[in-house]
């Protein structure tokens, strides 16, 4: 053993500069600016005004409204995809799965460009469904980060669990409800933590499909571009809040069945 | 009851093969009677475990049958058999607490909830875990999760009970305790007991009928005591118990050589017969070199509490004996054997088989003598490259080491000579029987190989003769 000529505290601090720098310090500006006005002076005003002003709790309803409705989309679409890849023995699995993660390999831009041409050929026009091509160019981005936490938990699912139903007296479905579903759900909770936190910010999506709605995303960058740096920061921190409330919640989930069974991510 | 039949279930003529072809079980025929307590013995990959499985219903087999009171249920799902089973790993759900782990069988019966509050309390009691209901799987040990997935399969009243290694996972102590108690489970409930083990004194312990299997079929089935005391081949004597087993021959009426010396014995077989001789360890006395049958040299004495575990060598055989007193080793013994503590089995075939030795030049060799033999025919797949390598179908060199050959040959293509030189190889002639038209020779050669040798002329007992082997009467085989 050779002893290292640093100790175990040095080696920490890069990351303690890392982490004031760029977590800390930066959380606490947002607070400061939140709680503040133009001229640096303390003010409730910032927080009265988002909760009074329709424009942002509307697009607070609206990123909502895409990130559930993305949320449901991708699960209802990553289940089936995920227990038939984890049950199937078909040789081709490896080459299945990569086929759906694959698109994340591609630069995030191209990917919406194309299937903005793909819903124009179709549609005619994209101004007719902002809403519903929203969604469907989230789930286009999202659907990998749905199902590779499922079909995670349900590879790892013991088969001897599945005849043991089985053997009890359950059938086929009975099995699925009983047994599988609650024991993948480690996996689901994971999956959803996954899509909608980014689902409800990610304005680029709407951006590019010429979406002109405000979401949680696009509102703060609207505020900064017009230099309300105030107004800007409570949004944000705001938002922080809700990430965070949705986080505790979904870990309270994924802890209540047992955990540490796998699949959960966050 | 729907028939008259004591058996409960029956397997008719089972074989499962499976899609790569690999066939687990052959023609497998058993009767289980109705409250018995049968177990499964043997090595893994014996098929013993899949046997279960198609009881159970999780597999199908390939062909044959089963019959539960007379009634063909070999293509029923598993939901649809009143059979269940406790799995070798527990496989208790993780997601549900003790209570809702037992009564998941009766939640999908729609039995009313008083009565399943009873009925779980009753198996708990079973398997003396009182109060355990609201525990979490996670919080047990392996053999109170073990109780718990007994319970869980009792308390559905099964007809059969089947068990795929479920002591398999526990310590000692734990495990003697458990089969203990599994066989006093067996007695009070009178169900029938289906159990999967390797583990010989398990099976020994608890069953009322054993079925041994190797290779898919069985080897032997009986009670624990006739399977332990009457083996019937040599591996299941090997399996059962720790045995000492010799190739031998019958010298006479109730007189067997075998070990380099002829022992009295209780099994009638006929002069000249090939045998393989079984003597358990704790049957064999040793006595100074002058009053034992053969003598031998001590090699080792290790303590194993109860008894010493004492392995003698005498000529190329070794013996191992279970004695209360220690020897020393290097001690000159004497060893006897009471005629019933020898059991003799029948050798399986009367062909002469020896193994011989590749070349780096990929040759056959035995006893100094070069055999012609193609190797591309008895390795599968193999062929010779450029550089006269043997090359497997992966195209692999093959360690000419590593490969073993077996011979093959019959009796009568053997043929003696005198003239030391004219044969592969030598031996004394150490029994002769007249059998009708010719005589049946034993040859046993200075490598301790016994050599059975049909010939028309009359040699005399211990000449030493050179056995004279053709090379187109040899058949080859890869040694596995």
């Amino acid at each position: 053993m050779c002893k290292s000529i640093f100790s175990r505290k040095q080696l920490g601090i890069p990351y303690i500069l890392f982490l004031f720098l760029f977590v800390i310090a930066p959380l606490f500006v947002i607070v400061f600016f939140a709680f503040t006005n133009g001229e640096g002076q303390f003010t409730m005003k910032n927080l009265t005004g988002f909760f009074t002003d329709s424009n942002t709790l509307g697009t607070l309803a609206y990123s909502f409204g895409i990130a559930i409705v993305t949320t449901c989309v991708c699960l209802l679409l990553a289940y089936p995809v995920a227990y038939i890849l984890a049950r199937s023995h078909m040789k081709m699995k490896s080459v299945v799965i990569m086929i759906f993660v694959m698109p994340m390999w591609i630069n995030f831009t191209l990917r919406i460009t194309a299937l903005k041409e793909i819903l124009t050929v179709i549609e005619g026009n994209l101004a007719f469904y902002p809403f519903m091509n929203t969604v469907i160019g989230m789930t286009y981005d999202f659907l990998p980060f749905m199902i590779l936490p499922i079909y995670t938990t349900l590879m790892k699912l013991d088969n001897s669990l599945l005849e043991a139903a089985n053997d009890l007296g359950a059938s086929g479905r009975q099995t699925f409800f009983h047994v599988t579903l609650p024991l993948s759900m480690p996996g689901v909770v994971s999956g959803i933590s996954m899509v909608f936190l980014p689902a409800m910010t990610n304005y680029v999506v709407l951006d590019m499909l010429y979406n002109s709605t405000y979401i949680m995303g696009s509102l703060i960058g609207s505020y900064f571009s017009a230099y309300n740096w105030n107004g800007g920061s409570m949004i944000a921190l705001i938002l922080l809040l809700i990430i965070c409330i949705f986080t505790l919640a979904t870990n309270r989930v994924a802890d209540e069945d047992a955990g540490n069974r796998g699949g959960a991510l966050l | 009851m729907k028939n008259g039949s004591p058996n409960i279930i029956e397997l008719r003529q089972i074989t499962k093969t499976y899609e790569n072809g690999y066939t687990a079980v052959e023609n497998f025929n058993l009767e289980v009677k109705r409250g018995e307590f049968v177990t499964f013995l043997g090595p893994s990959g014996c098929g013993k475990t899949t046997t279960l499985r198609m009881i159970a219903g999780f597999e199908l087999p390939t062909s044959g049958m089963i019959l539960l009171n007379g009634e063909n249920i070999t293509k029923l799902p598993p939901n649809k058999r009143p059979i269940n089973t406790v799995f070798q790993r527990y496989a208790l759900f993780p997601h549900l607490n003790i209570f809702d782990n037992i009564a998941f069988g009766l939640k999908l019966k729609k039995l009313p909830k008083d009565e399943i509050v009873k009925k779980v309390k009753h198996v708990l009691e079973i398997v003396d875990l009182e109060g355990f209901e609201r525990r979490k799987v996670g919080t047990l040990s392996g053999g109170q999760q073990q109780r718990i997935a007994i319970a869980r399969a009792l308390v559905n009243e099964p007809e059969i009970l089947l068990l795929d290694e479920p002591l398999g996972a526990l310590d000692l102590k734990m495990r003697k305790e458990m089969q203990l108690e599994l066989k006093n489970m067996h007695e009070q409930l009178g169900i029938t007991f289906i159990y999967v083990t390797h583990d010989q004194e398990e099976a020994l312990t608890m069953s009322d009928k054993i079925v041994v299997m190797s290779n898919g079929q069985i080897q032997q089935m009986g009670e624990p005591e006739d399977i332990y005391n009457e083996p019937k081949n040599a591996f299941v004597a090997d399996f059962i118990g720790e045995s000492n087993i010799f190739n031998g021959i019958m010298t006479g009426k109730l007189k067997a050589r075998f070990c380099g010396g002829e022992f009295e014995c209780v099994d009638d077989v006929p002069e000249g017969t090939l045998i393989d001789a079984v003597v358990r360890p704790e049957d064999v006395i040793i006595t100074s070199p002058e009053k034992g049958t053969i003598r031998g040299t001590v090699t080792s004495v290790i303590f194993k509490g109860v008894h010493y575990e004492i392995a003698v060598a005498s000529g190329k055989n070794e013996m191992v004996i279970q004695s209360t007193k220690a020897a020393k080793v290097g001690e000159e013994v004497g060893m006897c054997v009471e005629p019933d503590g020898i059991h003799i089995m029948l050798a399986e075939d009367t062909i002469n088989r020896f193994e011989a030795e590749v070349t780096k030049e990929y040759r056959l060799v035995f006893n100094e003598t070069e055999i012609a033999c193609d190797l591309t025919m008895v390795v599968p797949g193999a062929s010779f490259s450029a550089d006269g390598e043997l090359l497997d179908t992966h195209g692999d060199v093959m360690d000419p080491d590593a490969l073993k050959i077996v011979i093959s040959v019959k009796p009568e293509d053997i043929s003696m000579s005198d003239d030391k030189n004219q044969g592969m190889i030598s031996g004394h002639i150490i029994n002769l029987i007249y059998k009708g038209d010719h005589y049946s020779y034993v040859v046993r050669t200075d490598l301790e190989h016994d050599f059975i040798v049909d010939d028309e002329y009359l040699w005399n007992m211990d000449d030493y003769v050179s056995l004279i082997i053709p090379e187109e009467k040899m058949k080859f085989s890869l040694k596995k």
